[in-house]
């Protein structure tokens, strides 16, 4: 039993740490946020050149640091603490971890394109009618020869519009809800008869609603087995969702030293309201909430590699936490700011509202702890 | 980072395993299955059998008695005691006065005292809370006044748990009123058995006679028996209060805990179902059950932290508030979950009683131990305090 940080995992958060410290300051996110592209493509170049970061994650033999779902971990934290909003959780997280757990020509070929930042990927699971189950799937692929032919509508797709590839669900077989007949595409994002309806999120970032108008599709598309996709997706949503779990630690530590900075410095009735005690008792509430998410995180890192049934429930149980845990400090935070709190103008707000969509991200509360019961508490 | 037992502490567990199941006491067991009130015997005997093993104080220097367990080890072995429900080993002790002394106490003391606590020989209190020094605990006003090689100790000290049983007491005492507060306390043993020294039950809500008042008129105590320097006894009680708290999260307990509380929810009926088939129950359970993993992996990380010599700070406040609130909520949902079975008073086995008590067994204590562990946001400093322990310690408020 281990708790401690190797010297590279140090390395990796004190190298991004610095890095985001120099180039991600609140008035420069804005600024690229509300340019036309949304993003900044210099950021994401550096992040893959200058230091090597998003090969964190991968093997040494595709060119990667040999880290994993801690090394993951560790770079979403750092991008939660400036509400970053570059694709690594969908390029490298998602579409890296079902590259690496497919392995062979596939991985070969995309894995060094990712490390390099070539490539963007962004993840087309959910559906309109959808919600978190990723099974309940209108999206088809009908074979065709060598290949699959595409239909479907994907629903709030992060980071499309700037995507290369897209990672997309579909049915190659079963009726809408069935756990058998799911697969998994690793498609171009430019194919003819991807239409995409571009948008802005209400977290700052971007994505579309991406409409599959009969798509034709290479047959080597395909990650993993057709039609028994589902494990692999599970897997790759549950990597996911402790990702955004340490997202959101990160988010919240920022709401939380904000929220204590402000009280230092706001005076009313003559005193820093920080003196007040119904005011240090609550951000020491949040300061709980904090460190919890940041212990539930690590608690998923660390049995991600169980057995479904047990790392589903370890997931489910980091995410609930994680969920309420967002919620609280996110709405606490903007309380203790008072009226400034609800305006653009200070960065506290835009963190609320990151740790707000990170709450139903991968499901809400609700659905995890429905889950988390149906594996551990069933009758 | 890892969660993985090497093949030594796959090892050592099996060792505690095989030891516990071999010479835990079935008369003991069958006791706490039926809910009945432990007595000073019954608190020792599980005692004496791990101080024969040489397991009594695992948290203690190997120079002093200690087992030279890692970090992993004493998870292991907490784990596993709470696994087999042990009865649980007296703090006093073992977890307070004995890391005092062997910390700031003489070589004297050292040798005196500290194997008459592993051997289980001498029963301990403390003496620390006065009626009107509860959280605001450097206010106390028991005086001790220097005479000769003694002091003349007068005063009262309340909640003090398990006195009626207790050999010895350590107590903090002003020896200079005219010093600030804090710096005018000193930290003394004392003999229970001296003269001047009266212990009066305080019952408390679920019937138990577990807290008493302690009466202290003219007691004379050796000026040997003061740990540390005079006035200086307050750095003893903050070393002891953060030891304290160490523990106090209780997950292992808890873990225990949660499994009772499925098990009486499994049997219980609820229509025509378990009741842990009832959403809103089955909802509670699961949400401490995910409140419970956040409190182990945030001690997990606290223990990691110490180890690498930087714990156990103020964080450890967050430990003993949400330990207690688990410790609490599970009472509650025990307390729940036996439905009507809760009110009937069971006062122990009297004198010749063969009588089955009303009600299943696991319904007796139910509500009594819901009372009773109330008190675990209000001791070892309330929650509050703690809060604004965090405040100040960690926030810098």
């Amino acid at each position: 039993m281990d708790f401690t940080y190797t010297e590279t995992q140090d390395m990796i958060r004190d190298t991004l740490s610095r890095f985001l410290s120099d180039t991600y300051d609140f008035d420069t996110r804005q600024k690229f946020i509300n340019s036309d592209s949304g993003r900044d493509p210099a950021i994401w170049a550096a992040l893959a050149q200058e230091l090597g970061m998003l090969g964190a994650a991968f093997d040494e033999n595709h060119g990667g640091l040999g880290g994993g779902a801690l090394e993951n971990a560790i770079v979403m934290e750092e991008l939660g603490k400036v509400i970053g909003i570059e694709p690594y959780l969908p390029t490298v997280v998602i579409a890296g971890g079902a590259l690496k757990a497919v392995g062979g020509a596939q991985a070969d070929a995309m894995i060094p394109e990712i490390i390099a930042g070539n490539a963007i990927i962004a993840f087309a699971y959910a559906e309109p009618q959808g919600r978190y189950d990723l099974a309940n799937l209108r999206t088809t692929a009908k074979k065709d020869g060598a290949g699959y032919v595409l239909n479907g509508h994907k629903g709030v797709v992060y980071a499309a519009p700037w995507a290369t590839h897209l990672l997309v669900t579909a049915r190659t077989g079963g009726a809408t809800r069935d756990r058998e007949g799911v697969s998994l595409f690793l498609i171009d994002a430019n194919l003819p008869g991807i239409v995409r309806r571009d948008y802005p999120t209400v977290d700052g970032s971007r994505a579309s609603e991406i409409y599959f108008e009969n798509v034709a599709i290479p047959g080597d598309a395909l990650l993993g087995g057709e039609g028994t996709g589902l494990p692999l997706i599970e897997q790759i949503v549950d990597e996911a969702t402790i990702a955004v779990c340490a997202e959101a630690t990160g988010v919240m530590q920022k709401l939380h030293e904000g929220t204590l900075e402000y009280t230092q410095q706001r005076k009313q009735f003559g005193v820093p309201i920080a003196k007040f005690q119904v005011l240090q008792h609550r951000m020491v509430d949040m300061f709980m909430e904090v460190e919890q998410a940041r212990s539930m995180t690590i608690m998923g890192v660390l049995k991600l590699g169980l057995p479904a049934n047990e790392r589903m429930a370890a997931v489910s149980a980091a995410k609930a936490k994680v969920a309420r845990g967002a919620n609280f400090v996110g709405q606490n935070a903007i309380q203790t700011h008072g009226g400034i709190g609800i305006t653009q103008e200070l960065a506290i707000g835009h963190y609320f509202k990151r740790a707000t969509m990170i709450e139903s991200q991968f499901g809400s509360h609700d659905y995890h702890m429905d889950r988390y019961e149906r594996i551990v508490l069933a009758d | 980072m890892d969660m993985e037992f090497s093949p030594e502490d796959l090892a050592f567990q099996q060792e505690v395993r095989d030891f516990i199941a071999e010479n835990y006491p079935a008369e003991l067991r069958e006791k706490q299955d039926e809910g009945e009130e432990m007595s000073k015997e019954d608190f020792l005997v599980w005692h004496k059998i791990l101080h024969k093993k040489g397991w009594i104080a695992p948290a203690w220097p190997v120079e002093y008695g200690g087992t030279g367990w890692t970090p992993t080890q004493r998870f292991i072995w907490s784990e596993e005691t709470a696994r087999a429900d042990c009865i649980r080993l007296m703090p006093f002790g073992l977890a307070m006065v004995g890391p005092v002394i062997y910390t700031f106490g003489t070589p004297e003391q050292k040798a005196h005292f500290l194997p008459r606590i592993l051997s289980g020989e001498d029963w301990w209190c403390q003496g620390y809370s006065e009626p009107g020094s509860g959280s605001d605990l450097a206010s106390l006003r028991t005086t001790a006044v220097r005479d000769g090689d003694d002091y003349i100790v007068n005063g009262q000290k309340t909640w003090t748990t398990l006195a009626q049983h207790a050999d010895w007491g350590f107590f903090l005492v002003r020896t200079d009123k005219d010093a600030k507060q804090q710096e005018g306390i000193s930290f003394l043993l004392i003999d229970m058995k001296s003269p001047g020294i009266t212990v009066r039950p305080i019952i408390t809500l679920g019937g138990e006679h577990e807290v008493n008042e302690v009466w202290l008129e003219d007691v004379r105590v050796p000026v040997s028996q003061r740990v540390y320097e005079e006035n200086k006894g307050w750095t003893c009680a903050k070393f002891l209060l953060a030891h304290e708290r160490t523990g106090i999260a209780g997950v292992a307990a808890s873990k225990r805990g949660i499994e009772k509380v499925k098990a009486i929810a499994r049997t219980e009926v609820d229509g025509d179902k378990p009741l842990l088939a009832n959403a809103f129950f089955k909802r509670k359970v699961a949400e401490l059950e995910v409140d419970l993993a956040a409190l182990e992996f945030t001690e997990l990380r606290s223990l990691a932290g110490a180890n690498a010599g930087r714990g156990p700070g103020p964080e450890s406040s967050l430990l003993k508030i949400k330990g207690s609130e688990i410790q609490q909520r599970l009472t509650e949902l025990s307390l729940e979950a036996v439905g009507h079975y809760g009110a009937p008073y069971f006062r122990g086995f009297g004198e010749g009683d063969n009588e089955h008590p009303i009600g299943p067994d696991y319904a007796h204590r139910a509500a009594p131990t819901y009372f009773n562990m109330r008190k675990t946001t209000i001791y070892g400093g309330s929650n509050e305090i703690q809060r604004n322990i965090i405040a100040k310690m960690v926030l810098g408020l």
